[in-house]
């Protein structure tokens, strides 16, 4: 890895004979910040008056929010059909959202599980923010398939409960997978998010001042007093969730693909799906993730917490999980051709990829929606690949718009897979086109307002950072921490955790002997 | 302990009912590294009721405080056995018994398991945090509104940046004297008596 410093000649001043191997690492947390700056920091965001900002970011974002419930209202009060699906596109930007939504809500439980599982430390100054993040998409998605069920009333019958017809669900079918693996997604995230939160909103607890707060986060905080004979538990509860976690995270992107890949529709009933909606979904929840921290990282000067290294590690994901959709796209073309399967060919030659610009490759009619599938394509494959480079990784700017740009092609994906496909099917008499009606561009456009909403409440009440975690990183935690300069190691034989002869020589924070 | 308390005054004495009874002895260490070797001490010493509190979990504390394996993860094997146990009778009674339906022609017997599988996944996974979750809360007692440690202002420190060693006084070696001079001893600092 470039960002690896290894340093070879530390100042003589500071230099132990004994220690011939050193090694240290860009530090996680820059500027050598001791374990009170941290509290002060995160805390100071939730202590502090509202900043102007975040009401200029909240409002609009509040009455985009109003709009999508009322959107809703609107649809519960008069029928599903405001919504502009009809035959023979009956799943068109509901689904197209929820799985939009869902796809985002995996990069939360992927950074706090799979990378706590690997021990990727940098996780620590993110997964807060993320887990929070992912519990906001979870609920966006959640409304589109409830409410295209049409009787919102009748949506209850998805559970499986005793009712007086003595109808029971068919647990054979993907759709009730589907109940299952989001309900249970769900419910598992706002517990590690929780558990996660338990010793911070101690910290909250212990610095609040005004009464009222106290007693709100002392509830929340469930008494919480930081004894090993607790963190031991804490930390191995916490373990098992992150183990369970990493295949419940894998799982549900895979059974939200299997209400596609088990039907017969062509384009749809292919076995790529899962693996490529998983990388797809960690795709567009990363670029999610860096499109939220990026703005908090510099409203809220948490550079030192969420530092450059961070950013660069998840751009080099964003280009690996890019890539993968990538090629996850072109051998569904390739295998459409190969497998020499009409339909299949039709969908993705005829219905998505036939463009002006591919006449010289393929001469046949313009796709209806070749525009869609090319804007997938650009957005999505082409332009991550500029994390290639080392300075499109450090300019937060490129970062950024190529993370909108993800963002945008993510839901255009989902877009192209769902209505291309069932637009223009087996039967040429009953093609047709699909287009949106007000109440469908409303419902969509006001869940950014309610995740938003979400978030920046989250951001103001709540520790965005995981102020335990991240000082559990700091060199000064690890019990055989020698501040250099101070009483040598020797006899402290004690392995650090890192290996033979590795010992940290990061400068003694303020809380040194 | 009650029997350490020598009670000079016999104005103090009438006192002594409504006098707040003795917690522990708690103190403060100035580092992660001093209050992992106190630790190591105290066990060396045979303490039995005392505890660290620290704002993350140190690495290696277990180790050090001579605690065994957490028994967190028994009750989530418990509970995850209990969820698959639950999800089988909740797909296949309802599938086999009690509404038997036929769809895309596929047989209607145990056979068709891999298609129940995913359920059964969630559920199991479900379950299994749930008991994680509560068995965690219950083993470590929590919640829990307040404690005696609370009373004492410092110890807010410890969700901020300050290592605690608290011993109780219910721990068979503890006498307030010496475990104060104990305490002394491995370098501890703001050594206060807390009460009840």
């Amino acid at each position: 890895m470039a960002d690896t410093a290894i340093e070879t000649a530390p100042p003589a001043a500071q230099f132990d004979p004994e220690m011939v191997r050193q090694v240290t690492k860009l530090p996680l947390v820059t500027n050598n910040r001791d374990f009170h700056w941290v509290t002060e920091k995160v805390s100071g965001i939730v202590e502090m008056k509202t900043p102007g900002w975040w009401w200029i970011a909240f409002f609009p974002a509040a009455v985009l929010a109003g709009c999508c419930i009322g959107g809703f209202v609107y649809l519960i009060s008069t029928g599903v059909g405001v919504w502009g699906q009809n035959s023979p596109v009956m799943w068109a930007w509901d689904i197209t959202n929820f799985v939009f939504w869902i796809g985002i809500g995996h990069a939360g439980t992927l950074i706090s599980a799979i990378l706590f599982l690997t021990r990727q430390k940098w996780r620590t100054s993110i997964n807060r923010a993320a887990e929070a993040m992912t519990l906001f998409a979870v609920i966006c998605a959640g409304l589109y398939p409830g409410l295209h069920v049409g009787r919102l009333w009748m949506a209850w019958y998805l559970v499986p409960v005793g009712n007086a017809n003595a109808i029971w669900q068919n647990f054979r079918s993907p759709l009730l997978w589907d109940v299952f693996a989001v309900g249970t997604y769900f419910t598992v995230s706002v517990i590690f998010w929780y558990v996660g939160l338990i010793p911070d909103l101690a910290t909250i607890r212990d610095r609040a001042t005004n009464k009222v707060k106290k007693f709100i986060y002392a509830l929340l905080a469930l008494g919480w007093r930081g004894g090993n004979r607790h963190w031991r538990n804490y930390e191995k509860a916490y373990l098992i969730l992150a183990g369970i976690s990493t295949p419940l995270v894998l799982s549900v992107h895979t059974i939200v693909s299997f209400d596609f890949a088990t039907s017969i529709v062509p384009g749809w009933h292919t076995t790529i799906f899962p693996p490529y909606f998983v990388a797809g979904a960690i795709f567009g929840g990363f670029a999610m993730v860096l499109t939220l921290m990026l703005p908090a990282r510099h409203l809220l000067g948490l550079q030192d917490l969420v530092t450059k290294k961070h950013v660069d590690v998840m751009t080099k994901i964003i280009l690996l999980t890019g890539s993968i959709v990538g090629y996850a796209y072109i051998m569904e073309f390739f295998i459409a051709w190969y497998s020499q399967n009409p339909f299949e060919q039709w969908a993705f030659l005829r219905n998505r990829v036939s463009a002006p610009f591919t006449k010289w490759m393929f001469d046949v009619p313009n796709a209806p929606y070749w525009w869609a599938y090319w804007a997938m394509m650009s957005c999505n494959v082409i332009s991550p690949q500029v994390f290639w480079f080392r300075y499109c990784r450090q300019n937060l700017w490129i970062v950024f718009t190529i993370c909108m740009c993800v963002n945008a092609g993510m839901w255009f994906e989902r877009f192209v897979i769902i209505v291309t496909s069932i637009a223009n099917d087996f039967l040429p008499g009953s093609w047709g086109m699909y287009a949106p009606t007000w109440v469908d561009i409303i419902t969509f456009t006001g869940s950014f307002g309610l995740f938003l909403s979400l978030f920046l409440l989250f951001c103001r009440f709540l520790p965005m950072i995981a102020m335990s975690e991240v000082k559990g990183v700091l060199p000064a935690a690890d019990p055989h921490f020698h501040p250099p300069g101070h009483d040598a190691p020797g006899g402290d034989d004690h392995s650090t955790g890192l290996g033979a002869g590795v010992r940290m020589i990061t400068p003694a924070p303020s809380t040194g002997h | 302990m009650s029997d350490t308390l020598t009670v000079t005054n016999p104005a103090a004495a009438s006192a002594v009912a409504e006098a707040p009874r003795t917690f522990g002895i708690a103190a403060e260490f100035s580092s992660a590294a001093d209050l992992y070797h106190a630790a190591e001490k105290c066990r060396d010493h045979g303490f039995r009721i005392w505890d660290v509190h620290t704002p993350f979990p140190i690495h290696g504390m277990d180790e050090a405080m001579g605690l065994g394996n957490s028994k967190v993860s028994l009750i989530a094997l418990a509970a995850a056995c209990t969820g698959t146990v639950l999800a089988l009778m909740l797909e296949f009674i309802p599938s086999i018994w009690l509404y038997p339906l036929v769809v895309h022609g596929k047989p209607l017997d145990f056979f068709t398991v891999p298609a129940f599988f995913p359920v059964i996944f969630e559920f199991t996974v479900l379950c299994c945090a749930f008991g994680c979750v509560f068995g965690m809360l219950a083993l470590n007692r929590l919640p829990r509104w307040n404690h005696p440690l609370f009373n004492w202002e410092r110890f807010a420190k410890f969700s901020d940046d300050g290592f605690f060693l608290s011993i109780e006084a219910d721990d068979p070696k503890f006498q307030e004297t010496r475990t104060k001079e104990f305490l002394e001893g491995i370098g501890a600092e703001n050594i206060t008596l807390i009460y009840e």
